[in-house]
Parts: structure tokens; C-alpha cells; sequence
């Protein structure tokens, strides 16, 4: 721990000198981050370690300003020569960019002040034998589940910790250290002819907060074997239920359509839309960057703009959109706290399980994977690749792929049914089962 | 010493005080007691990136990365490590790491370097200095001014503007000493068009292993400011895609991103030694219909998917993946072709320095037929022209791939009639290989923006494709059973 600390104050005052050169050349603020990191990666593959690689990053960004000009440069190497090289590559950078009304640091009130521990550091202290154990023991329960489960891609540790530090020419200079570790999974079944592969992961800031690697690797077993005999359906509208997993990434394009980048360039489907329903009346959209050992949790964000707790979706009303201050400055609003992103978002969360969801959807498509890029945030056409099961009476009838499901956001978000109470923690935005009125499924 | 060894030795080593005899003590360190082969990469790279919007260049940024990744294979095992500093005892501490996959420690001897003369692909040149700050700007301002009044619809212009001047080194115990000095430059434009209530997104870019002369030659950026244009436009028209199984047609060029994710991900070595992939131990069988010849090559002057040497020191090759249908061979990188008894392919790429190499495509195409392409379209009674997408994905284990068009069309009785909104295709690679049945005489090659990526590391690549008609594919809009044409 007091090696730790004594890293924070070095980077700290490597921030300060960034600064203080970015001053020196003539710039009217600037801003700078650093951080460090170091960890471990290795993978185990039929029992055997395959991969193991150390890794070890370090960083420094810095962006200056002269007046409403910006140049921005970064680099690897946080040598004195190189700190001099870089900031004068972004001083460089603004003589040739345009003056611009809605450039500039956050205001200066906006500094996070308070510096909460957020607990985030948890450093793993293990050898490399003791981490290719614990992968040996994840892929052999996954190998050991099922007879169809007949070749493996392995199962892998990452464990990460390090530092990062912001500051900038108001005067305010902040860091925190964190860690994070994943163990995950991911083996090949076979029935017939064909194959299937499935993976499962657990992710947290603590290793003591990993699933077992047994549950991990059961898991991704139990997951491959669902799949064989996968059929195609017809083509046809039914309901669909976006297990929690994949519903994060719906939740994550109705965040990418009320950022303020997307809303400000006109390319979102959302715009105009504050204030005005998008969901039912049951949903609330809530941010929490402060809870402890949270993957998402930080005080201030990537501006030093303190962070808060705030609702995006209030009684399904859009009642806050995801600003920066630069997003802000342009629609005439004040910045969000999210420069750089959210800080743990949860939505409400019903009283059904997924298989309560089930039951109440009776007919439809559970939706395991989607495939693809086809959201269209500036129209809200949604089309993507899926494989999941059809459901009849409440029950799963057998597993589907090799079709797509499409609906426009909008409507899709408005015919929201419910959501489940089957929660996904390993990521940072949460939410659970999602099941939609009805989408558009093509197959056969 | 050839120039580019010369270059990498003046840009890598030099700054440091590195010589040829502290790479073979590193080398030294790493043979031996188990060690099969090992390598060192370094790299220094450059990138800078100008953006416009709203009609001003609002950001312009540069970044510096070097350093060295070390790498021991032992059998199926492989040690890594790597630093950003270029100094002799951090870059030894990464070999010992490396290596500490074997416990025995011994005396192995490294090969003697051999330096073969590379075949140069592109000019080792610093696109960076190409064209002046103030020169980079005004390109920006003139592609803006150049969408801008295509039509007063547009509402919106973003253009970007990226440089990167790339020089590696890479010293293995096989003997291998391999240099490199990669220009790369891209342009892209997006822009978003309004009609009344509606809005509709278009973007085109291009690029080369070349300086920024590249984009300004044939009027290039201004070409892609209208083609932005153009693609926003139809969007504006375009009506709900049908949802279903038809048959497809897809235009000439960029396309062969189908190729890309239906074949190539599926042919890469790893999964193939792992046996984990749809075309595992399928060498020798039809994997796709006889009008198709499919080939990865790398050796194309200029373009942004080739390589004079892989990351790994081996000339790039164009390598037969499917030739008249039949499977020949898969894409190769040093580790797995040994572990599979075979050669190098010459596609053993990474990142950067803090990556580990994996077998990765370069330019990945399909050879011309016969048809003209309007023959093709015209045996369509009903069915999707799609002939501009996004991005696409593959699930190499069962072969499923999808991909998203961002233009496409339907045909009515052999006509291309009204555009529709994007959908995404999805098939399964061998299956929906098998279904094409028309190859055209129109072979193009991508505009030059392809990035690939592959457990988290992307690299640039190529795909092209004569215009080609699959006889069964399924189309993901939303239009129901009641638009299908």
C-alpha cells in the first residue's frame, strides 16, 4: 500500500509538471492525465498453459488551450524529454485548429472536491502457478460437464491493477488506484455435424468476488450444449426477451443515442426528445458512481467534473441527457458529470426471474447473442444477427440461430413489457432480462 | 545493411544506445532449455489525427508509442512480455519473464541473422511530413466545402483526417532479422442529411500505404465528400427492408467484407490447428460453390492490407484460400504453422509491440468471373442489391457470419428499384458459400479503410469482390412478409 501511495504522489507530480510546461509554452489551460498499469493475462488450454503474457502500460495524454484553440498529443514514454516533446506537439496541434466558442475546461466550480474511497483497489497477489491452477481447474469443469463438450479455446485469468491521475490548469489534481480481475471460459460442443461454442466470464474489482472458477466454467459448458441442434424459424413479428446479458447492450444504445456528441450533430433518434416519454411509466434510469468496489464507480469523471447520483429516465420520461461540457456548451446546457462516460448505471428492475419473464411472455424468442453492428443511432433502425431459443407455453422448446430481429429503438423501447430481476453485476451498466412487445424476426 | 534495417536501427535502437550486440544477448537470454523459438519485436510508431466539424478543424491530436515485446514459444506454450522503455535491463527483465514458461534454464545457440533482401511494397516515407499542417488543414476545409454543396440537405459534415508512420525490427532464433518502415494514411467523411422530420446518415474514406499525396491525387477526398453524400441521400428514400430468405446480389468492392467473415476468420490457423473452426479439417473439400476462387494477398503495392514483411519478419504472400470451390489452404503465422507442420503464410501480425502476433488476414478477395454485372442483377426475379455496409462478424465454431448493409436495394423483376433501410444479412459461411451462383467480371478492391479485429487487437485490412449473387441468404429488415418485392 505504501508503494502504491508513493507511485500516486510521483504521477502526481509528473501531472504537475505537464502542466506547469503546458503554462510555459504559452498556453492558456490545459489539461493532462497519466496512468499506469500492470497484470497479468494467461490462458489454459486442454489443460495445458498456452499463453502468458505480462503486461505492463503507462500513458500520458494532455490537451492545451490558447484562448478557444485546442492541440491534443499522447504517448507511451514518460520520460522528461518525452513530457517536453509531447506538450509541444499539442501546442504545436492548436496553432492549426479554429477557434471554437464551446471549447475550454469544465467551469472551475464544477471540481469535484470531496475524495471519497470507493474501495477500487484490490491488487491480486498471486504467482503465475497459482493463477494457471485456477484456470486449469474453470476449463477442466467445463470439459468435465458434459460428454458433448469436445474441444476447448481454454479459460483464461486477466488481473489488472494500476493508477490514474487527471488535472488541470484550475488547480485541481485528483488519482485513484484500481484493479480488475476476470476469469473466463469458453469450450466447443458437437452433435452431429455441427458445432457450437458458448463462453461465460466473472468480472470484478476484488478477486475474492469472482464466481468459483468451477461455476465459471460449468457455466460455459451448460451455455455450448444448450445450443446444439440449433434450428432456424420462420419469419414472422413475436415477442422477444433480450436475456440480461444482451439487454446491456440495448440499454447501452439508448445511452449512445442521448450523449451529447450524438445529439449535437443531429444523429440521434432521440433529439428533441427531453422531457417526453421514451419508456413506460415503470421504468427509471439511474446513475450511481459511488458505490464501493462498483466497476463503473469514479468521484469525478474525465474533466474532474464531480460526479453525481441522477436519473436519465424518471417514470419512463427522458429526463437528463449525457453531456460533457463541450456537448453541453453546444445545446446551451451544463454538463452532465459524464465526460468520458457513466458511472454505474442501473435501471428498475422488476419481481420476475427469467423464468418468470418466460412465463409471462408464453410465445416468443429468448434472445441469447446478437451478432453485429446494425443499430443506426441516427434513425433508431435496429437489425442484428441473434441465436437464442423459441419459447412456446412459457417453456423453451429448443435452441435457434441463423436469424436476425429488427424494430426501430423507439418503438421497441416504448413497447418495453418488463424487466426481470436477474440482474447482470459484471459490467458496469446493469439491467435485467428486457422483454419487448414484439419485433420483426427473419429466418427461414 | 539494407536501408531498412538501417532506418529501423537509426529510429529504434540508436536513441538508446542499443546495438547488435546487446539483441543477441537478449536473444542469448532466450534460447535453450526447452525454447522452441523466440523473437523480439520493437516499434515505433506515430499517429496524428485532425478532425473537422461544424465547419471547423475543432481537434488535432498526435501519440508516440514504442517499445519491445518479447515472446519464447515452448511447444503449445508462449511467454510474454514487453516495455515501453528501449534500455537494455528493463528489455532483458521482459526476456527472463518471457521465458520463464520452461523452468530449465541452458545453452541453446541462436542462428546466425540472415538478411534477405525484402521486396518493398510501398516507399519507406513519413506520410506525417507529407503535406504541411497548414496544407492537412485546407484538404479538411475543401472535402467539408465539397459535401457541403452537393446538396442543402446536408446538415452535417465530419471529416477525418489520420497518419501513421510505423517502423519495426523484429530478431527471432530462427536466424530472421526482418525491418519495416509502413506508411499508412486514411480520410473519412460522415454526414448526416435532413429532409423535414427525417434524418439519414452517409460516409465514405479511403486510403493507402502512402503520403497524403494519396488523397489528393484523382480529386480522392473530394470523391469521397460526394459519395458521403450520395449514400445519404438514397438513404433518405429508402423504405423498410424486407424481412426473410431471397436471393442476394452484392455490388463489387467493399462487399468482399462477406469474404472477409464468411471464409477468412474461419481459415486463419490457430482455429484450425484448435480445431475449433467451421472449416477444420475440411483441406481438400468443397466449401463453396466452383464459380468462387478465393485469395489472401498481401503482396499488393500500396494497398492499406499488404505488407512487404510480416510482423514476424516473413515476405507476404497471395495465398490460394479456395480455388473453383475446393479448400487449399489456411493463413499462417510462424507459431501455428510449426505446430501444424507447414510454412509460414507470411500473416503473422499484431497490434503493436504489447501484442502478441496471430495468424490475420491481409487482402482478402475474390477472383473475377464471367458475367457482366448487369446479367446478374437482370436473373433476379425478386431480391436485396446491397452494394455498400458496415462492419460484419463471424462465429468461426458454428460459422455464422453477419454482416450490416448501409445501402441496398430491392430488385423487381430484374430491375434495381427502391432503396431500402440497412439490414443485416446473416448465413453461415461453407453453407452460404455454396449458394453463389453468378460471379461477375468487375473485381474491385475497398476504398482502404478496413480495420479488422481479432481478441482485442486490430490491424488494417483489405477485401474486395466482383459483383456476385448468392441464391439463398437471409435479409433482417423490418418490413415483414408483406414488402418482400
Amino acid at each position: 500500500m505504501n508503494d502504491i501511495k508513493e507511485r500516486q504522489a510521483r504521477l502526481q507530480q509528473l501531472v504537475a509538471d505537464i502542466l506547469q510546461e503546458a503554462k510555459a509554452q504559452g498556453a492558456s489551460a490545459a489539461e493532462a492525465g497519466v496512468s499506469s498499469d500492470a497484470g497479468l493475462s494467461l490462458n489454459v488450454r486442454m489443460g495445458e498453459p498456452e499463453t502468458i503474457e505480462h503486461t505492463r502500460d503507462s500513458g500520458l495524454g494532455v490537451t492545451v488551450y490558447f484562448g478557444q484553440r485546442k492541440g491534443s498529443a499522447n504517448t507511451s514514454d514518460l520520460s522528461p524529454e518525452a513530457v517536453r516533446e509531447t506538450v509541444r506537439a499539442a501546442c504545436n496541434f492548436a496553432r492549426y485548429t479554429s477557434e471554437d466558442d464551446c471549447s475550454g475546461l469544465a467551469d472551475a466550480d464544477l471540481m469535484a472536491t470531496d475524495q471519497p474511497d470507493l474501495d477500487l483497489y484490490h491488487p491480486w497477489e498471486q504467482s503465475v502457478d497459482e493463477a494457471i491452477e485456477l484456470a486449469q481447474t474453470c476449463e477442466a469443469a467445463a470439459r468435465d460437464q458434459d460428454s458433448r463438450i469436445v474441444n476447448s479455446e481454454g479459460a483464461s485469468i486477466d488481473s489488472h491493477a494500476g493508477l490514474h491521475v487527471y488535472g488541470n490548469s484550475h488547480g485541481f489534481i485528483s488519482s485513484y488506484p484500481s484493479s480488475r480481475h476476470s476469469m473466463s471460459c469458453a469450450v466447443a460442443g458437437q452433435d452431429g455435424d455441427s458445432m457450437q461454442r458458448d463462453y461465460w466470464y466473472s468480472q470484478s474489482r476484488r478477486h475474492e468476488d469472482l464466481e468459483t472458477p468451477e461455476a465459471v466454467g460449468r457455466m460455459a459448458a451448460e451455455r455450448t450444449v444448450a445450443r446444439l441442434g440449433a434450428r432456424r424459424i420462420a419469419t414472422g413479428e413475436a415477442p422477444v426477451l433480450f436475456q440480461a446479458d444482451v439487454a446491456v447492450g440495448l440499454l447501452r444504445s439508448f445511452l449512445g443515442a442521448i450523449r451529447g456528441s450524438a445529439l449535437y450533430r443531429k444523429a440521434s433518434f432521440l433529439l428533441d426528445h427531453l422531457d417526453q416519454r421514451v419508456f413506460p411509466e415503470f421504468v427509471r434510469i439511474h446513475e450511481m458512481p459511488y458505490l464501493p468496489r462498483g466497476l463503473g464507480s469514479a468521484a469525478f469523471d474525465s474533466e474532474g467534473v464531480a460526479t453525481r447520483e441522477q436519473d436519465f429516465v424518471s417514470d419512463g420520461i427522458l429526463c437528463s441527457y449525457l453531456l460533457d461540457s463541450y456537448a453541453a456548451r453546444k445545446m446551451g446546457m451544463q454538463t452532465t458529470g459524464n465526460a468520458g462516460g457513466v458511472h454505474n448505471l442501473r435501471t428498475t428492475c422488476g419481481s420476475l426471474d427469467r423464468q418468470g419473464l418466460l412465463k409471462s411472455m408464453g410465445r416468443g424468442l429468448l434472445v441469447t447473442e446478437l451478432m453485429g453492428q446494425g443499430v443506426n443511432t441516427v434513425t433508431g433502425d435496429y437489425s442484428r444477427g441473434a441465436a437464442g431459443f423459441w419459447v412456446e407455453d412459457g417453456e423453451i422448446q429448443y435452441p435457434v440461430e441463423e436469424i436476425t430481429i429488427a424494430g426501430n429503438m423507439k418503438e421497441m423501447m416504448l413497447g418495453l413489457q418488463d424487466i426481470g430481476c436477474d440482474v447482470e453485476t459484471r459490467t458496469s451498466v446493469q439491467t435485467g432480462s428486457w422483454l419487448i412487445d414484439r419485433m420483426m424476426i427473419a429466418g427461414q | 545493411m539494407s536501408d531498412l534495417i538501417q532506418i529501423a536501427h537509426e529510429t529504434l535502437l540508436t536513441p538508446t544506445g542499443l546495438g547488435e550486440s546487446d539483441l543477441d544477448r537478449m536473444l542469448g537470454e532466450l534460447v535453450g532449455g526447452g525454447i522452441d523459438a523466440a523473437d523480439i519485436y520493437f516499434q515505433s510508431s506515430r499517429l496524428e489525427s485532425w478532425m473537422l466539424e461544424d465547419g471547423i478543424i475543432k481537434e488535432g491530436s498526435h501519440s508516440i508509442e514504442q517499445g519491445a515485446g518479447i515472446r519464447a514459444i515452448s511447444g503449445e506454450k508462449t511467454g510474454f512480455a514487453y516495455s515501453d522503455e528501449l534500455h537494455l535491463a528493463p528489455l532483458i527483465d521482459a526476456a527472463r519473464a518471457a521465458r520463464a514458461i520452461t523452468r530449465s534454464g541452458g545453452d541453446g545457440t541462436v542462428k546466425v541473422a540472415r538478411l534477405t533482401p525484402v521486396r518493398q511494397l510501398y516507399q519507406p516515407i513519413n506520410p506525417l511530413i507529407s503535406l504541411t499542417e497548414a496544407e492537412k488543414v485546407e484538404l479538411l476545409r475543401r472535402v467539408d466545402a465539397e459535401a457541403r454543396k452537393q446538396d442543402s440537405r446536408v446538415k452535417q459534415v465530419i471529416v477525418s483526417l489520420v497518419g501513421a508512420h510505423d517502423v519495426m525490427m523484429v530478431a527471432a532464433t530462427d536466424g530472421t532479422l526482418s525491418a519495416d518502415v509502413r506508411p499508412l494514411v486514411r480520410l473519412n467523411v460522415h454526414v448526416i442529411v435532413e429532409q423535414g422530420e427525417r434524418r439519414e446518415q452517409g460516409s465514405s474514406g479511403g486510403g493507402a500505404r502512402d503520403s497524403f499525396q494519396f488523397l489528393l491525387d484523382e480529386e480522392r477526398a473530394l470523391g469521397f465528400a460526394r459519395e458521403a453524400v450520395r449514400q445519404a441521400l438514397v438513404n433518405l428514400e429508402a423504405v423498410d427492408a424486407p424481412a426473410g430468405t431471397m436471393p442476394v446480389v452484392l455490388g463489387p468492392g467493399w462487399p468482399g467484407v462477406l469474404l472477409h467473415e464468411a471464409v477468412g476468420h474461419g481459415l486463419e490457423g490457430d482455429f484450425n490447428r484448435k480445431g475449433t473452426s467451421a472449416f477444420s479439417g475440411r483441406i481438400g473439400e468443397k466449401v463453396a460453390s466452383s464459380c468462387c476462387t478465393v485469395v489472401d494477398d498481401g503482396t499488393l503495392p500500396g494497398r492499406r492490407g499488404s505488407l512487404s514483411v510480416d510482423d514476424e519478419g516473413t515476405e507476404s504472400q497471395n495465398t490460394v484460400l479456395i480455388e473453383d470451390g475446393v479448400l487449399k489452404g489456411y493463413l499462417q503465422d510462424k507459431h501455428n504453422a510449426r505446430l501444424m507442420g507447414v510454412e509460414s503464410t507470411g500473416n503473422g501480425r499484431r497490434e503493436s509491440y504489447a501484442h502478441l502476433p496471430l495468424p490475420r488476414m491481409t487482402n482478402t478477395y475474390m477472383l473475377p468471373g464471367s458475367y457482366d454485372p448487369q446479367e446478374i442483377i437482370a436473373s433476379v426475379d425478386k431480391g436485396l442489391y446491397a452494394v455498400n455496409f458496415g462492419g460484419g462478424q463471424v462465429d468461426i465454431t458454428s460459422g455464422r457470419f453477419v454482416f450490416s448493409a448501409s445501402e441496398a436495394y430491392l430488385i423487381e423483376n430484374g430491375k434495381v428499384t427502391t432503396p431500402v433501410k440497412g439490414a443485416t444479412l446473416i448465413g453461415n459461411g461453407p453453407e452460404a458459400m455454396l449458394q453463389i451462383s453468378m460471379v461477375g467480371n468487375d473485381l474491385a478492391l475497398d476504398q482502404g479503410v478496413g480495420v479488422c479485429g481479432k481478441e482485442g487487437q486490430s490491424v488494417p485490412v483489405g477485401v474486395g469482390q466482383p459483383t456476385l449473387r448468392i441464391d439463398e441468404l437471409t435479409v433482417g429488415g423490418t418490413g415483414g412478409l408483406s414488402n418482400l418485392p
